[in-house]
């Protein structure tokens, strides 16, 4: 197993506000939005640098998606922040006909996405952004998982021509991937080889998924651990590849176990190649106050259920 | 453009959206037919268009030039129609309009890349955030043209709407002139009864707009006069509404102020009927 270490936790929306900061220094058509949450969204920078280039838009969000979609008529890049509830379910149809449906190049920047944005509860963790803004055609879907990997994925959608949904969230949690990577978008990173099975998780998960690496192979189990990163368009090739050698595998999101990272990963192996998959995900239902480590916990998405599930995709193989 | 000029198109415009929701038995000739003056008088009077060789052109961008949306996309017959007879496209496409594989669907759209669409529209409340963000762009890159938007006025019991009449003034976005439909018509009845929105001009002065009426909708010269009005206010702070009285289906007689005709075509003995009353000046397509 590859050794991943870290020096700092961090959050990945701070990774996102970098993101910004660094845009807002090269991109003179990037423009920010924001629904009453720049602290949340770590804009600080960014608006303080370019202060003509923010538009607030107060606690309008549907408003705020059909101004980013009448700024791209002019040559701007405009990136609508807010929490991820209500940059997605509060405006779906807004983004399905001004947005997706437009082709037009908005970036939909959604922060404290899932269970581990803690304490508020389940009105504000969206469990189901993924699979509403991956049903939309057009739509570019990208959940990353650490600072760094925020922050690449922040500066690479700038240059990437048509919507896009970037997920990413409140709690800090360990910075381990390059500071200085290139992000490409569709392109899954392989965290460690393997050979016994293939793990495939999305955002704050990947760490969960290194850990449980790191239990499976205290017990003689070899995991393959991949970091899907973009969930549409999915890597199916990395996938295959995958499965082709360790003949089963485990999909693990912060999200509903019915639309996410999961249910994409199944489409591939139902086109290609049957093999057992086992889903680590939230079991169709709401969030509930608590610490984000309880919450993993108690919603079956920490290391020790990732291992679970490994074992028993193996024991069906 | 000469008043009886516009007013010989704007004919035209309607012999062609009752032969357009004929052809297709589907469509929206009410609320098309009551603002046919006003988009007549914006694309062939007002606005300031891209051209090339004495031709419109069209780009999605559309720099240095004055921008028009539709939120109510349902009326896109006389959009179409003006479109086509301003030589953005070629008016015999009009007669594929709702029809398979065509570029003219039921609502506008820009998935099939039909000149003069920069928006899809047709689910309602939405158009006036974009023109907002459209003139936000003008405005960022100093581009001093003029962005248009006209809504219905049942539509103004959507929500986002009013979102959007609270953040014009308050970004002083005073390079927009919007437009409601006042037919007093929707699906299911008089806008009064379905859903009292009264006093929308007093609605919108208290978010902050400068309010104008154009009592007269369906006269091109009160089009035109109002036109010129609304444009001289552009530039000191305030976003433009103007309240733009029209009547449903008009220029058809048994169309008219009803809003039975929102969204029924015609059959061969009412299109005939209707064509009778409505002088062919241009030419059908």
């Amino acid at each position: 197993m590859k050794k991943y270490t870290f020096t700092e936790k961090k959050d990945t929306r701070s990774g996102f506000g970098a993101g910004m900061q660094v845009l807002g220094q090269q991109n003179p058509n990037v423009v920010a939005l924001c629904a009453d949450l720049v602290g949340s969204l770590k804009l600080e920078a960014f608006i303080k640098e370019n202060p003509e280039r923010f538009v607030q838009c107060g606690i309008s969000e549907a408003n705020m998606i059909g101004v980013s979609a009448g700024l791209t008529i002019g040559g701007k890049i405009p990136f609508a922040t807010t929490f991820a509830n209500f940059a997605t379910g509060r405006v779906y149809d807004q983004i399905r006909q001004s947005v997706a449906y437009s082709g037009k190049n908005v970036k939909i920047c959604a922060s404290h996405a899932g269970l581990t944005l803690g304490e508020d509860g389940a009105t504000h963790q969206i469990l189901e952004d993924i699979g509403m803004m991956k049903m939309l055609p057009g739509m570019t879907v990208i959940n990353p998982c650490d600072y760094n990997q925020t922050k690449a994925a922040t500066i690479a959608i700038a240059e990437h021509e048509g919507p896009v949904y970037l997920r990413f969230g409140r709690p800090v949690i360990p910075v381990f991937t390059d500071a200085d990577q290139k992000f490409e978008i569709g392109k899954a990173w392989m965290v460690n080889e393997g050979t016994d099975v293939s793990i495939i998780a999305t955002g704050h998960m990947v760490w969960e998924a290194i850990q449980a690496g790191e239990i499976l192979e205290a017990e003689g189990i070899n995991a393959e651990i991949i970091n899907i990163h973009t969930i549409k368009p999915l890597d199916e090739e990395a996938i295959l590849k995958s499965i082709g050698k360790t003949g089963c595998v485990v999909t693990a999101e912060e999200h509903n176990r019915i639309g996410g990272l999961g249910d994409s990963v199944a489409q591939v192996l139902v086109k290609n190649k049957l093999v057992p998959q086992e889903y680590v995900a939230v079991n169709d239902s709401f969030g509930e106050s608590g610490t984000p480590a309880q919450l993993l916990q108690k919603y079956g998405l920490d290391a020790k259920h990732i291992v679970e599930a490994a074992k028993r995709a193996i024991a069906r193989k | 453009m000469e008043i009886e000029q516009l007013e010989k198109v704007a004919s035209q415009v309607r012999r062609d959206i009752v032969r357009m929701v004929h052809a297709c038995q589907s469509g929206h000739p009410g609320g098309s037919l009551g603002c046919t003056d006003l988009l007549v008088a914006l694309y062939f009077e007002r606005m300031k268009l891209k051209e090339q060789d004495g031709k419109v052109v069209f780009d999605m961008d559309g720099k240095d030039e004055d921008l028009f949306f539709l939120s109510n996309g349902h009326i896109s017959p006389v959009w179409y129609s003006v479109l086509a007879r301003k030589g953005y496209f070629p008016t015999a496409e009009l007669g594929t309009f709702r029809k398979l594989d065509s570029r003219l669907q039921g609502h506008p759209t820009t998935h099939e890349h039909l000149e003069g669409i920069r928006i899809a529209s047709g689910s309602l409340g939405q158009g006036m955030s974009v023109a907002i963000g459209a003139a936000l762009s003008k405005k960022l890159n100093n581009d001093k043209s003029t962005v248009y938007v006209l809504m219905g006025d049942g539509e103004q019991q959507e929500g986002q709407v009013w979102e959007a009449a609270m953040f014009a003034p308050h970004h002083q976005v005073d390079n927009l002139i919007a437009f409601i439909d006042l037919n007093g018509q929707q699906i299911d009845g008089p806008t009064l009864k379905v859903m009292n929105n009264r006093d929308l001009g007093a609605k919108y002065e208290a978010f902050g707009w400068e309010v104008i009426s154009i009592e007269e909708g369906n006269d091109m010269a009160s089009i035109v006069k109002g036109l010129y009005e609304a444009k001289g206010r552009l530039g000191h702070g305030r976003p433009i509404m103007v309240l733009l009285h029209t009547g449903m289906g008009y220029g058809v007689d048994f169309m008219m102020g009803s809003h039975k005709w929102h969204g029924v075509a015609p059959n061969d003995e009412q299109l005939a009927a209707a064509l009778a009353q409505l002088e062919e000046t241009l030419g059908d397509y």
